[in-house]
């Protein structure tokens, strides 16, 4: 099963949409609890990434008896330098993205920490490509 | 024990959702920042915190919170009661702040 959503930068309003519709659909498909919390937490902190830092995404879910395969791809400013962005703690986001409880530097550890494999591509001026894969 | 219970005993206000008073509670989480209740809260468990805004409720929802207690006089925005109504999580509402509010409910719980 192949779902895709568009996600818009700076639209808090909803931020986490397209989690809520995936992780319904993961349940429908009777998948692993442990494994659907794993996806949420993952997806949901994708997500909001783009909607605090992108200009605009699209979210891409694949699903099949192997695994969940995400890819997240925004146009946006991308990350100059990934390593320090996967430190836990950095954060590039604004004062006002911070103040909402967002922005501190939690986002991708806690990706990584839930995914099966997790890989960034990112090209400054032009956008980020997330691949989060989680195996059944 | 449900959260039901839990708004009698602290003297809570209910802000929405009433239907979901009978939600069970397994423990709480006190934090202001939403990747922190989002990679570490557990199912079922109360969320302390003083952030107002909508997506307190999707983060309560993508982890099947029992309900979200608001701090120190904190009221939810409009369209966090609209979302908690659809999503039948109450949020609820106290005058105490984070530390009190969290030591009763620690004691209530445990």
């Amino acid at each position: 099963m192949n779902l895709e959503f568009k996600v818009e930068g700076g639209d808090f309003t909803l931020a986490g949409n397209a989690s809520s519709q995936i992780k319904k659909m993961l349940k429908q498909l009777n998948v692993d609890p442990r494994i659907v919390k794993r996806v949420v937490i993952a997806l949901y902190e994708a997500e909001v990434n783009i909607v605090a830092h992108a200009y605009r995404g699209v979210i891409y879910a694949e699903i099949d008896p192997r695994g969940v395969r995400l890819k997240l791809e925004d146009e946006g400013p991308g990350i100059p330098d990934i390593n320090q962005a996967m430190t836990p703690g950095f954060s590039t986001a604004s004062a006002q993205v911070r103040e909402m409880g967002f922005g501190a530097g939690m986002g991708l550890p806690n990706i990584s920490e839930n995914a099966d494999e997790f890989k960034i591509e990112s090209e400054v001026g032009k956008g980020t490509t997330l691949f989060i894969n989680f195996k059944f | 024990m449900n959260v039901k219970e839990v708004a009698e005993r602290l003297s809570l206000n209910v802000f929405s959702a009433p239907e979901g008073l009978d939600r069970e509670v397994a423990g709480g989480y006190s934090s202001d920042l939403l990747s922190d209740v989002m990679g570490h809260a557990q199912e079922g468990q109360i969320w302390i915190t003083l952030q107002t805004h909508k997506n307190i409720m999707a983060v309560a929802s993508l982890k099947d919170l029992a309900a979200i207690i608001l701090v120190k006089g904190f009221v939810p925005d409009q369209d966090t009661l609209e979302l908690s109504a659809k999503e039948g999580i109450p949020v609820l509402g106290t005058k105490m702040q984070a530390f009190e509010l969290s030591g009763k409910l620690y004691e209530m719980l445990k």
